[in-house]
């Protein structure tokens, strides 16, 4: 990436290369893409993500011109697309099924672009040579398509639409055959050829690493709609609904309601070790008699006025305020720890006969033993949470009877009383077998650990039966690690790693 | 180990069956002389004189009918005349089923299985019907010079029937279906995202059909001809009773010789002939079936 930031988008003086103006695409009564609007600038590296059938393909295939839009225009450098033909255009695309010419050898068919423009001899065998050699497929030029194995095949199609250069490139999935060192090494050299050419990409992924590798913007589409356009770190930091949270990366949503915290800051006593989980309105709340430390409340001289109204209600009975998020939430806890079910189940069907099983599948560590449970651990460290101290501002969150609110220091507007989601990365969760000092804190107990490698995910039922995923990095080796099965934990979180969504 | 020995046996057996043995008869035949006898040759192979019999059997045997054929140009101008218009009948039965396979290739999905029974239909009728069918249109009093002379097109009947072109006319409509199915079955296995992918790469429809849907089908194509030329070069219903005196094919001199003539030494030397010529185009049409297979596996 160059020094200066690239973010075109920001800059309103910016002419984009693509503009979508309210574009819909109906197959007959089916509507595909559902009158979208959006900019893609020169020299970016547009992702679109979404789960199979929500009209990626459908997307690409207007801008290459093989589709055109029922009703709105597409504009490519001001200009309306729609009377181009395919061939006219300055775009080629990479194929999800490839597409490769079954009668012509690799060279030919990476050649064959290069061909109709009517250029000599060597400058296309020189070219070919060039993509040979950068997709490592210098051994196969003479093969034809069937004498070659699917991730082979994906190279080909890829050095096939690139070979041309064009003003702006689509890559419909165009690494998921490869293997994980191929991709991270091709995914280098498509960043660097779009540095090098200029080129503009539109690529569609199912893989959101890979979006988030190589993306200069991702747009996450749902329905024939773009959901979020945004940054990749945008998009995994600040979501704009329960939707692209749960689509991007592994997430905990809490569902309750929202209730707006007091704005000044003030600092807590040192008492607070118990935990400021114990937030003000619990002082009010009868129901918060089950918290374990209803002391800390006491003690705890935060101003209480937001939510006097609330707690001063007559319908506020606590089974319609606990009732959203038990329905709701073990639900989602529900699925196992896989980032990215349509990677694995592309994966499995597909590429894993080609390439053999995923590496990075997740491994259960083996039960613990007797002597292991015995041995924990007299240093249990607290993790994370850097701190106890709950500045004022933000909202409360209460999403469970029985429980206490959460905090969320940061977040768009909310009314009170409002039905929010509370998304939490499991990175950002803490977990630790003594009460930590932060400001969100809840007990649970540790149902399952997921073995990655470099980090486990525990999956730790709460006490009112949802389960939430802490992730710890694996500093230490496994056989010393101190939290197992069926450990009572606490994990814990700051007012400020979880996302405020409203949608 | 038996179950391969039977299932390798089979298809022998019944290419000796089916085969060798009506071809070994009829190259007996053909080395045989014409008598005016039942059957019509001589020697007769008698095995009651049993190891002498065969002895004299064999030494009766000649080529004198294979030299007769050289002798007189009637034969070799009939193989000749055949192979033309087996030739040129093959190129206007691609001309004209080359578009239709391709159309229906291209109709839409829920039309395809009716196309396909359309082209299929004529063969649920019987093939003589069908050829006599088109004596009645092509005749002088005819339904096709009727319809053109009612429509002032032309003032004097054409005279088509027993001429070339009605045989040309014959052979395309009844040899039609053998060259529109393989090449249908070939551009319907083809992927509409090549024709795509062509186009995205700078061609036009035209270079794309050239470029990818012509190669794609080449299999299809050499194995339509083939199905055509082979049975068109043995043909004789057809110049029959649609050609004139002056079309001359080797099935219908084959025909001559063996019920007018009763020469069957003579018709039987005629068919060698034939089928040594037709084994070349054989071969290559095998080849090029394995081929097709090989490439789709
Ligand atoms: N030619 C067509 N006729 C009818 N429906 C179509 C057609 N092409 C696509 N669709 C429908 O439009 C929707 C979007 O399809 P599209 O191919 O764009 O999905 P996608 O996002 O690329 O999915 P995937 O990730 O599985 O490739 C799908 O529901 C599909 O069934
Ligand atoms: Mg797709």
């Amino acid at each position: 990436m160059p020094e200066t930031k690239f973010a075109p988008w920001t800059d309103p003086n910016e002419k984009p290369l693509i503009q979508f103006r309210n574009v819909t695409k109906r197959f007959g009564t089916f509507t595909a893409i559902d009158d979208q609007s959006f900019d893609i600038y020169a020299k970016e590296f547009f992702a679109l993500l979404g789960p199979s059938g929500c009209g990626k393909t459908t997307m690409m295939r207007m801008l290459a011109g093989f589709e055109t839009p029922t009703e709105g225009t597409i504009l490519l450098g001001g200009r309306d697309i729609a009377p181009i033909p395919p061939n006219k255009r300055e775009v080629n695309m990479m194929f999800q099924s490839y597409a490769l010419f079954p009668h012509l050898s690799v060279r030919d068919n990476i050649a064959f672009g290069l061909k109709r423009d009517k250029l000599p001899a060597d400058r296309i065998a020189a070219r070919v040579d060039e993509m040979l050699k950068l997709t490592r497929l210098e051994k196969f030029a003479s093969r034809k398509p069937h004498q070659i194995s699917g991730g082979q095949r994906q190279r080909v199609a890829l050095a096939r639409s690139l070979a041309k250069g064009p003003k702006l490139l689509l890559l419909d999935e165009p690494l998921g055959a490869l293997d994980a060192k191929l991709r991270q090494d091709t995914q280098f050299e498509l960043m660097d050829i779009q540095e090098k050419t200029g080129t503009t990409f539109v690529i569609v992924t199912h893989d959101q690493e890979e979006a988030m590798t190589v993306a200069s913007r991702v747009a996450v589409m749902d329905d024939g709609r773009i959901v979020q356009i945004a940054t990749p770190d945008e998009i995994y930091e600040a979501p704009n609904s329960a939707y692209v949270a749960d689509f991007i990366g592994d997430v905990t949503l809490f569902s309750g309601t929202a209730m707006n915290r007091a704005p000044e800051a003030e600092p807590i006593q040192e008492t607070a070790e118990a935990g400021t989980e114990a937030a003000p309105e619990e002082a009010e709340n009868p129901e918060t008699e089950t918290v374990d430390t209803p002391k800390a409340v006491t003690d705890i001289g935060v101003p209480v006025e937001p939510e006097a109204p609330i707690s001063g209600e007559p319908d506020a009975p606590e089974p319609a305020r606990a009732e959203p998020a038990p329905a709701a939430a073990p639900a989602k806890a529900a699925r196992g720890p896989q980032p990215n079910r349509m990677g694995l189940w592309l994966h499995d069907k597909l590429w894993a006969k080609v390439f053999g099983p995923r590496t990075d599948i997740v491994r259960q560590l083996p039960p613990p033993s007797d002597a292991e449970r015995t041995l924990k651990s007299a240093e249990t460290e607290p993790v994370s949470a850097e701190t106890s101290r709950a500045p004022g501002g933000g909202i409360t969150i209460d999403w469970a009877e029985g429980q206490p609110p959460l905090i969320a220091l940061d977040g768009p507007e909310v009314k009170d009383g409002q039905q929010v989601q509370l998304a939490l990365r499991p990175e950002k969760v803490g977990i630790s077998k003594t009460k930590p000092d932060a400001v969100n804190a809840l007990k649970g107990k540790v149902i399952d650990i997921a073995y990655l490698g470099n980090l486990s995910t525990y999956h730790v039922e709460l006490e009112n039966g949802m389960m939430i995923k802490a992730q710890l990095a694996n500093t230490r080796r496994i056989s010393r690690r101190d939290i197992t099965w069926e450990d009572e934990v606490w994990v814990s979180w700051t007012g400020t790693a979880g996302v405020v969504l409203t949608s | 180990m038996m179950r391969r020995v039977v299932l390798i046996l089979v298809p022998y057996l019944w290419l000796l069956a089916l085969f060798l043995v009506p071809f070994a008869i009829v190259l007996k035949i053909s080395l045989s002389d014409i008598e005016l006898s039942i059957p019509p040759y001589t020697p007769q192979l008698d095995l009651s004189e049993g190891w002498e019999g065969i002895k004299a059997f064999f030494a009766a045997l000649d080529f004198e009918n294979f030299v007769f054929l050289t002798e007189d140009d009637l034969y070799w101008k009939a193989y000749l005349s055949s192979l033309q218009i087996a030739v040129i009948s093959t190129v206007l039965t691609l001309l004209v089923g080359y578009p239709m396979a391709y159309a229906m290739a291209r109709a839409p999905n829920h039309w395809r299985p009716t196309l396909l029974m359309l082209v299929i239909l004529p063969f649920w009728t019987s093939f003589l019907i069908r050829v006599y069918s088109w004596m009645g249109i092509l005749s002088t009093e005819g339904y096709l010079n009727q319809l053109l002379l009612s429509l002032g097109l032309i003032s004097e009947p054409l005279l088509i029937l027993n001429t070339n072109v009605a045989v040309y006319i014959g052979i395309i409509y009844t040899y039609l279906p053998f060259m529109i199915l393989p090449i249908y079955s070939a551009l319907e296995r083809m992927d509409d995202s090549l024709l795509e992918a062509a186009e995205d790469l700078g061609c036009s429809r035209l270079t794309a059909f050239w470029l990818v849907t012509l190669p794609l089908s080449k299999n299809g194509i050499i194995a339509g001809c083939f199905l055509v030329f082979i049975p068109v070069m043995g043909e004789f219903v057809i110049p029959s009773l649609l050609g004139g005196s002056q079309t001359l094919m080797i099935g219908k001199v084959l025909f001559e010789e063996f019920f007018n003539n009763l020469d069957w030494p003579v018709a039987s030397a005629v068919a060698v002939i034939l089928l040594l010529i037709l084994i070349i185009p054989i071969v290559l049409f095998q080849r090029n079936q394995q081929k097709t297979r090989e490439a789709e596996r």
